[in-house]
């Protein structure tokens, strides 16, 4: 493979260069947002009004000390991190138990619930807000944890189910058999064998169904009213709302708070991606 | 033994049916019930198809679907350009693995932060500006968020930046999967780059290409909404200018409180929905087919 290139590099160099550009150019489009936001944060307000776009001639952290000390960024995430945990949570308990008797026992309407689970996937989250939000209303169920994270599992539940079922299905059957006849019943089989073989599906399903649910803004403008129990992304529209003209306030607000995504994405490039892949459907 | 087997799968599925009756059964029996009554509050007298006569009579409906119609202009500006990145990464020139873990940040950056972001930039007197008028380019330095011709374009380019990132992981995916032999041999045979990637590349990848489009067309009709409330100041504007319908609905449910209304467009936009789903199965399962073989 290497040899080839080489042989061929005499005659293919422009061309060569012209790839190098075209991704040079793309690499530039894709990071311009990030660097903007970087070098923003760390320039003073009188030098961004006349330095835009270069970077910052005398760095100062005071934004990002302005962000963790007198702002409600933390509050902002924990929230965040009590909704994507208790949602993943509650619709991985109940994915796998459902997908497992959908892959693996038989019963009437085994099918039909299958199809139908699956095609809720392209069904627009928006078209259930209206009636969820009456109700809820009506509950005393708005700016709850538990009635968000209900939502919020059952919207990211039809991609588990999905996913899981379709890995529970690659799962060879005599494994399921010699455990049969070692006498495990089917929760022990689920528990003991099912589930540690699927570990790379289950980690995939995470990573998507957490990403879902932190990066989520209707539900949580809709559900979460009150400020104590505002998302990460519902604080950052507030946030901009109230400091939108200092720029590079806001900036230091948006690099700490995509700092988490960033860091787990650089962390765990592989299952990022293929999860990403895999739910492009959320 | 027997008797406890032919329950235990209800058993097992019980919690999940729960789940989805609660999420979106029942929301899905109210929307089409609530879209024939006048509902103040919690319920209300039914009035037939007054709600859909008004909302149909509405400029500012028909305008936000027209929103939504122009943003698919995007899908055609993503699959080309994530095809060009993908083929020119999947020749793996030095370096491609660490150019695709770039090229896929933009994905990863959550909506609301980017739209932000995006927002500063493209401030009339923000750097976008700066750097055009620098280069030369005066003409294009338009008002980019301020302008009610532009706003709705420039919600349009940041679709595209973001899900391109998703068209050219998958591109390059499948690119990595095709049988490279063929690929060879249209080389050997004299094939030139554009040869091989137009008559042996490209059909190959007509089904993970058809799979983006179906995706990314829910994605535009369904899942803007904090696109375009980042970037229109929470209202869609300025003006009406990137209005939506998911927008529409959220106006008319929380800010007029008006759930009727808001329940006629939810249950149009949810017979949308099913009409996709078609597609998107045939794709899906054309899709998993060609995995496998």
């Amino acid at each position: 493979m290497a040899g080839s290139e080489t042989g061929f590099l005499a005659r293919v160099r422009p061309d060569l260069a012209l790839k190098h550009g075209v991704l040079g150019v793309a690499v530039l489009i894709a990071l311009t947002p990030t660097v903007f936001m970087v070098l923003t944060s760390l320039k003073s307000e009188e030098e961004y009004t006349f330095n835009k776009v270069g970077p910052p001639a005398a760095p100062v952290l005071d934004h990002y000390r302005s962000v963790l000390f007198a702002s409600d960024f933390f509050a902002w995430m924990g929230n965040s991190l009590v909704l994507a945990a208790g949602a993943v949570a509650l619709s991985t308990a109940v994915s796998c138990l459902g997908a497992y008797a959908i892959a693996r026992m038989q019963f009437a309407g085994r099918g039909l619930l299958f199809s139908v689970s699956t095609s809720l996937m392209a069904v627009p989250p928006v078209v259930m807000i209206v009636p969820l939000f009456v109700l809820y209303a009506q509950l005393d169920l708005i700016s709850t944890y538990h009635g968000a994270i209900l939502i919020y599992a059952g919207l990211i539940t039809p991609f588990s189910v999905y996913l899981l079922t379709t890995f529970f299905r690659t799962i060879p059957r005599e494994l399921f058999e010699s455990a049969r006849i070692d006498g495990a019943g089917d929760l022990r089989i689920l528990v003991r064998i099912v589930l540690p073989l699927s570990l790379p599906a289950l980690l995939t399903l995470v990573v998507v169904n957490a990403l879902y649910v932190w990066n989520d803004l209707l539900i949580a403008i809709i559900f979460l009213q009150d400020d104590a129990k505002r998302t990460l992304m519902a604080g950052i529209s507030v946030f901009q709302g109230r400091y939108g003209d200092q720029i590079p306030l806001t900036m230091a607000g948006m690099v700490f708070a995509s700092a988490p995504m960033v860091i787990l994405y650089i962390a765990f490039q592989k299952h990022y991606i293929s999860g990403l892949m895999a739910g492009s459907i959320k | 033994m027997n008797q406890g087997s032919r329950i235990a799968p209800y058993a097992y599925v019980l919690p999940l049916v729960a789940l989805l009756l609660f999420v979106f059964g029942y929301p899905v029996v109210r929307i089409f019930e609530f879209s024939f009554k006048m509902v103040r509050g919690i319920d209300g007298p039914w009035i037939g198809f007054r709600n859909y006569d008004l909302v149909l009579s509405q400029p500012l409906f028909w305008e936000s679907v027209r929103h939504n119609l122009q943003l698919l202009l995007a899908v055609p500006c993503m699959v080309v350009w994530s095809l060009l990145i993908a083929v020119v990464l999947f020749d793996r020139l030095r370096g491609w693995k660490l150019y695709r873990v770039v090229l896929f940040l933009p994905y990863i950056l959550a909506v609301p932060i980017i739209a932000v972001v995006m927002k500063k930039m493209f401030q009339f007197n923000g750097p976008v500006n700066e750097v055009l008028r620098w280069i030369g380019l005066d003409f294009l330095a338009l008002d980019w968020i301020g302008s009610t011709d532009v706003a709705l374009w420039t919600v349009m380019l940041l679709i595209i930046w973001r899900e391109s990132a998703l068209g050219i992981i998958l591109f390059l995916a499948r690119l990595l999967a095709l049988d490279e032999s063929l690929i060879e041999s249209a080389k050997l045979e004299g094939a030139s780059w554009w040869q091989r990637l137009r008559y042996v590349i490209v059909p190959q990848m007509k089904v993970v290409i058809e799979f983006y489009v179906v995706v990314s067309v829910i994605t535009i009709l369904s899942s803007v909404f904090s696109y375009v409330y980042m970037i229109g100041g929470g209202r869609g504007g300025p003006g009406t200018s990137t209005t939506v319908v998911e927008l529409y609905i959220f106006n008319a449910l929380i800010r007029t409180s008006l759930p009727g209304i808001a329940s006629a467009v939810s249950a149009m936009l949810f017979l949308v929905s099913l009409l996709l789903i078609v597609p998107l199965f045939a794709v899906r399962r054309r899709a998993n087919e060609e995995e496998v073989a």
